[in-house]
């Protein structure tokens, strides 16, 4: 028996399990999981235009189970993380070349500007691990961990401006409509766990110039709307609606659910739909959910020695650090894609102040992330990514000093870095011009990026296909390649 | 692909795969016209007849137009199938060959193509990720073998009142409507349901028609009246509601992607409501659709233009406009031009025009100059894109991008008496003008910046040409949708109305009805129902009238097994519909039974509750636009209907969103309709439906006096019909449990009664804590969020 059937007879095996629980009288014990698979309760299938066009999903053996993307909104300078260009400080002050910059289109907020002084890094770089990976003084944590870590110099997108590229980032398109990747993930594989949504979303933000988030980038689009991110908050409601109001108890919540249930079923008796039974099902559920959810959320019981990693902060709920802890709790819960988003990155001006600030949010917790999973054996299939929508300017916006400058938007180069799940260690992949402004080497664009992470995680980005409006959609729609180079 | 096909003969069937984690529903709904289903050879589920539109068009569009279909940058071989002619030609790479021969299958390449095994030679290619079924392959042989019949799209031929299909059992049509579903019903071997009880039914077609439940007061004097039950009294009783005009404004809005907020990052305020409710009146005036299109399309270009017209080109500027610093103004411009053409396809032709944006449509007869010709109309907008960024606007309170009229009070005495608009200061409402005129040109792929070919207003011809007598402009464009010729318009509109009703559209993919579409269930009556209301000048409310009032709908909505199992998603209406009611729907059935709502029409959108933070966690930090914390009303603003809560993009209202509502970022025909566990956790713990039950628990507490009675009281409330005595008696001992449990514990009493801001009466607390939790098991029951 080769892999696919192996993989293929696990799958039924898990489908049976679902489709022989919800036929059985014991409805209580459906799990929140079938969810995220195709809901086999709804009348007559999925319908004659939402078919369902996955073939043999998984396509192959998966390297990665589950993704943590640290979504750091905004868009992070990539010359004074990630891409070392020690020639923008020789050359501080002097105009880009035209050569250079070659017909690149700018934004309203800089095209107005008489010249494009080049401006080096504020911080310093040094080099770290067995290959020399550049990192600059800003990250010192994450290059403590650059033996882990893939740093990718070479990610390139077509969108200028904040929303039609983090929405290109999330749902492979500039216009809102198309479902997001963690739909995609939930839609193609389903759920691992049982209590627990297969797509979550936490959010933070830092005190740098910030962009808004919308709820759009964790949307499902066209997909069916149990795809969806569930927003996971910070504080008393981790899920909208979660809590029971003050004076009813558990036990309280129990009974009222089994009456709403008795009464339920009453009514299937007379009325004979099956979409009863699916909505008692959704109650049970909800209500593992409000057990399940607060216990997850709660770090409490975690050791001191975890708070320490991942730094004092992590102890403040909605902090970044508590979110990259929470990120690791819901991992090891079977939570599929787990999205990060910290606002605060849009450094226009004042970037060598703002910059710091929201390094220092990020940068402990990230390699804390990096470290916790792989002492826990995790982190050979969890996906963990880090970076923003597209990269910044090297010239200046605004008025000129080499200690306070900003950065315009800039599509043509920028950095991120992966680790864990089938991804190469301790590499730099892809390079730009000394400059810092064209890719020279081993472009990756967000479309190629989708095709890798859907590989990574045992899919063909070719043939998860979803067919809306008459058209068969895909993540990376007509394009992408996977980037063998980035895989170990 | 691991995909076993089956045919279903007689509706769609849900094959769980072998290999498959994948559950593929191939559904196949086989319907051709005088249909017939002895015809219908069981399991191969070919018919005896092909017919092209029915059998044919949905594989040849679905697995060979790509490549052989309308766009000729993407053709392959020189060969189109989706024109006879060049179809049956000569393969221009082949000579000597075609792919069709009419009646002879065997000399027809296409056929030899499909049947190959040889990956060089097969179709479609292996590369392709397409795959033909054994039937449909013995479905274009047999095709071929009787004669290769083409015919034109059926959605592109006006609609034409068939006769009237005889039936059996004459006693049961009410109208012609009737005679159409019972003669497709008979055909199958079904049988009508009953007749729904009259309580079901008022409830039903009060909720159908203004949205709302009906009073308790109106169900005893409808059902225990002392003349005889006259449904069609009752229709109308529930047409003639100002209520009506908010129901049909809601299916609207999203058509519109009606929002309070710009969109985009910042997403600031803007002020947009006069134009909905404009809208509102326009549904209660009866306004023709065809005037409702053409003052929505056109009004300003309208002679001697009044400002009510104008205020109803505000359609136009509903999308999303950005704020964001530093875009390219052309850039913008070009992507609103884009969404009003899109939604133009979408909501009112019901055609994916967009596809044909970037390339000529894969599918459809659209040319990439199609779309730029409709692009054309919306060209001329005397728009500059971003004017002023989101702080700028909040400081010198801009909530309106120019073109835009200005509304003060004096406009409240005239045209616009209709606007609830408490606060006179002057507004800004954003319309459309032709002021600034542009030369249109096909963009290569799309692209704002690179135009090609210039282009003219016009139309895609294969649907309809434009005329020259008609003015080259939106007005031009108004008269040629709502042309009685017009294949589309009338069509897509009666197809929602009856999806509003039924819960999905004879044709069930509202949004498109090319080649790609689903067919329609009930072709002639479709094509009835639009050359009907053709005729009857796009009267919207005799529409709506002629579909409830028809047997048809007065069904019990009740499931046995065998229709379970002949048709689960109803297609052929051999039972009443039964669906869960809208987001909308579902709060305003809580606000109106608990009688905490407040009627008042239209007006500036209201904040009701929702959980803290949401707005503030997500926004753009500090100041940017005056949409960064979300601050709920007081008072009796809580309680407007749920069209009127206020609408953020970025944001929308969660009780809306877990509901299947859109974001409006885009134009939206067709809500899913979901069954979540996230829903059952709003039903349980918003607040609006907490205090829904504490307010009714509290009124029927204070005017009950024995206990039992107030259990009966609260579920014909909530239920709008009697309890049977098993309820009751789950319910009473339920009740009795609460009222031991409470009055031993005070806290929790105080706690649950303190939920919400309306004010307690002086009912008695323990008895209305007790009663509250009654009342929250009953709002969370299916059947009360259900329509049946």
């Amino acid at each position: 028996m080769d892999l696919k059937d192996e993989i293929a007879k696990e799958k039924l095996k898990i489908n049976r399990r679902h489709f022989f629980s919800k036929l059985s009288v014991g409805l209580g014990t459906v799990a929140l999981g079938s969810l995220m698979v195709p809901d086999l309760l709804k009348r007559g299938g999925t319908g004659l235009d939402s078919e369902m066009l996955k073939a043999g999903i998984p396509n192959f053996a998966p390297k990665a189970k589950r993704v943590i993307y640290l979504f750091q909104a905004g868009a992070p300078s990539q010359l004074e993380s990630f891409d070392y260009k020690p020639l923008l400080r020789e050359r501080m002050g002097e105009d880009l070349p035209e050569s250079i910059r070659n017909g690149q289109r700018l934004t309203g907020m800089t095209s107005g500007q008489d010249s494009f002084p080049l401006v080096g890094s504020f911080a310093d770089f040094k080099q770290y691990g067995q290959n020399g990976t550049w990192v600059s003084d800003f990250f010192p944590h994450i290059g403590k961990v650059a033996d882990e870590i893939c740093v990718v110099n070479s990610m390139h997108t077509e969108a200028i401006n904040h929303d039609p590229a983090i929405t290109f980032f999330q749902t492979g398109n500039q216009i809102s409509g198309r479902p997001s990747m963690g739909s995609w993930m939930s839609y193609g594989l389903g759920s691992e766990n049982q209590n627990l949504p297969a797509f979550v979303v936490l959010t933070s933000r830092g005190k740098g110039n910030s962009q808004g988030l919308y709820s759009k980038l964790w949307s499902s689009g066209f997909l069916d709307s149990k795809h969806q991110g569930v927003l996971l908050r910070s504080g008393k409601d981790p899920v909208l609606y979660l809590n029971d109001p003050d004076g009813v108890s558990r036990s309280d919540k129990r009974v009222m659910l089994d009456k709403i249930a008795d009464l339920n079923h009453k009514h299937y008796d007379e009325v004979g739909d099956e979409e009863i039974h699916s909505r008692i099902a959704q109650y049970e559920m909800a209500y593992r959910m409000q057990m399940s959810v607060p216990e997850v959320m709660d770090i409490k019981k975690e050791p001191e020695s975890i708070i320490k990693m991942y730094g004092a902060e992590a102890l403040i709920p909605g902090t970044y650090a508590a979110n990259c802890l929470q990120a690791r709790r819901l991992a090891e819960n079977g939570v599929r894609f787990i999205q990060l988003y910290h606002q605060g990155w849009d450094q226009h001006g004042n970037l060598p102040n703002e910059m710091a600030g929201q390094a220092k949010d990020v940068d402990q917790a990230s390699a804390a992330l990096i470290l916790d999973l792989k002492q826990r054996g995790m982190l050979d299939d969890t996906l963990v990514i880090w970076g923003g929508e597209f990269g910044r300017t090297n010239y200046c916006q605004g008025k000129f000093s080499p200690d306070n400058y900003g950065r315009d938007h800039h599509p043509r180069s920028f950095s991120i870095w992966m680790a864990g799940g089938g991804i190469k260690k301790g590499i730099t992949y892809g390079q730009t011009d000394e400059f810092g402004y064209n890719i020279v080497k081993d472009p990756v664009h967000i479309n190629d990026f989708h095709a890798t992470l859907l590989h990574l995680m045992g899919i063909n980005h070719e043939q998860l296909i979803y067919k809306y409006q008459g058209r068969r959609f895909r993540l990376t729609d007509v394009a992408g390649n996977v980037v063998s180079g980035l895989m170990a | 692909m691991n995909q076993n096909q089956i045919m279903g003969a007689k509706q769609n069937i849900l094959i769980v795969g072998l290999l498959a984690f994948l559950f593929v529903a191939i559904g196949f709904v086989l319907k051709e016209k005088g249909e017939n289903p002895e015809s219908i050879s069981g399991q191969s589920g070919i018919p005896d007849e092909i017919n092209f539109n029915f059998n044919v068009k949905p594989i040849l569009s679905d697995k060979c137009y790509a490549c052989h279909g309308p766009d000729a940058n993407k053709r392959k071989a020189g060969l189109r199938l989706d024109i006879e002619s060049d179809a049956k030609a000569e393969l221009p790479e082949n000579p000597g060959l075609y792919a069709i021969v009419p009646n002879e299958a065997s000399k027809s390449e296409l056929i030899s193509r499909i049947y190959s095994d040889d990956e060089s030679a097969m179709m479609p290619p292996a590369d392709s990720n397409l795959k033909l079924a054994e039937h449909e392959k013995g479905i274009l042989k047999k095709w071929i073998d009787q004669g290769a019949k083409f015919e034109p799209h059926w959605a592109f031929v006006p609609p034409k009142k068939a006769d009237i299909p005889k039936v059996k059992d004459e006693s049961w049509p009410k109208n012609e409507i009737d005679d159409f579903i019972l003669s497709t019903m008979e055909n199958k071997g079904m049988h009508p349901a009953d007749p729904a009880s009259h309580e079901k039914l008022i409830r039903r077609v009060s909720l159908d028609l203004t949205g709302l439940p009906p009073t308790l007061e109106d169900l005893d004097k409808f059902v225990l009246g002392n003349s005889e039950f006259n449904f069609e009294a009752i229709v109308d009783y529930y047409l003639a509601k100002p209520s009506y005009g908010e129901q049909m404004t809601r299916e609207w809005l999203d058509v519109a992607r009606y929002a309070d907020s710009h969109g985009y990052q910042d997403d600031s305020y803007r002020t947009m409501w006069p134009w909905r409710d404009w809208v509102i009146h326009a549904f209660n005036e009866n306004m023709p659709y065809s005037q409702f299109l053409t003052w929505q399309i056109a009004g300003d270009l309208l002679p001697n233009a009044t400002k009510e017209q104008i205020l109803a080109t505000g359609f136009n500027r509903n999308h999303p406009i950005t704020q964001e610093g530093g875009v390219i103004d052309e850039e913008y411009r070009s992507t609103y031009v884009t969404d009003r053409t899109n939604t133009l396809g979408k909501g009112i032709m019901g055609i994916t025009l967009e596809c044909a944006k970037c390339h000529d449509h894969k599918y459809d007869p659209i040319t990439q100059k199609d779309f730029f010709s409709m692009y054309s109309f919306f060209n001329n907008v005397n728009e500059k894109g971003l004017q002023m960024d989101a702080v700028q606007a909040k400081n010198r309170k801009y909530y309106a991008d120019a073109p835009f009229i200005t509304i003060d009070s004096t406009d409240l005495h005239g045209v616009l008496s209709f606007l609830n608009m408490p606060d006179t200061t002057a507004i800004n409402v954003m319309v459309m003008d032709d002021s600034s005129h542009r030369e249109a040109h096909v963009l290569s792929r799309g692209n704002y910046d690179a135009p090609t070919d210039l282009v003219e207003p016009s139309t895609p011809p294969a649907i309809m040409p434009f005329s020259s007598e008609y003015p080259k402009n939106r007005l031009g464009l108004a008269r040629w949708l709502t042309n009685d010729q017009n294949p589309l318009t009338a069509r897509v509109y009666v197809n929602r109305l009856w999806g509003m009703i039924f819960g999905q559209g004879i044709v069930k993919t509202s949004e498109d009805f090319g080649s790609q579409g689903a067919l329609p269930t009930h072709p002639e009556l479709l094509d009835w129902l639009a050359a009907d209301f053709m005729e009857h000048n796009w009267d919207i409310k005799y529409m709506i009238k002629k579909i409830v009032t028809t047997a048809t709908y007065q069904q019990s909505s009740i499931i046995n097994p065998e229709k379970e199992k002949q048709d689960p998603q109803n297609i052929y209406l051999a039972r009443g519909p039964r669906f869960r009611l809208g987001a909308e729907e579902i709060r305003d059935y809580v606000l109106t039974t608990s009688g905490l709502l407040n009627k008042e029409i239209g007006g500036p959108s209201v904040k009701p509750y929702q959980p803290p933070g949401l707005w503030e966690e997500t926004n753009a930090g500090g100041n940017r636009g005056i949409l960064t914390s979300y601050v709920p009303d007081t008072g009796d603003k809580l309680y407007r209907r749920s069209l009127y809560t206020f609408w953020k993009r970025t944001l929308p209202p969660p009780s809306m969103a877990i509901f299947d509502a859109p974001n409006r970022d885009l134009c939206e025909v067709r809500r899913q309709n979901t069954n979540t566990p996230l829903q059952a956790l709003a039903l349980q713990n918003d607040i609006q439906v907490l205090e829904g039950a504490r307010v009714l628990a509290s009124h029927i507490t204070e005017n009950t006096h024995e206990v039992s009675d107030a259990v009966k009281r609260l579920f014909n409330s909530i239920l709008l019909r009697n309890p049977t005595d098993e309820e009751m008696e789950i319910l009473s001992e339920y009740h009795e449990e609460y009222l031991t449990k409470f009055s031993e514990n005070e806290e929790s009493v105080d706690q649950l009664l303190s939920i919400g801001q309306y004010e307690m009466g002086s009912s008695d607390p323990t008895e209305t804590a007790a009663l509250m939790m009654v009342a929250q098991v009953l709002y969370n029951l299916d059947e009360t969020i259900t329509k049946e």
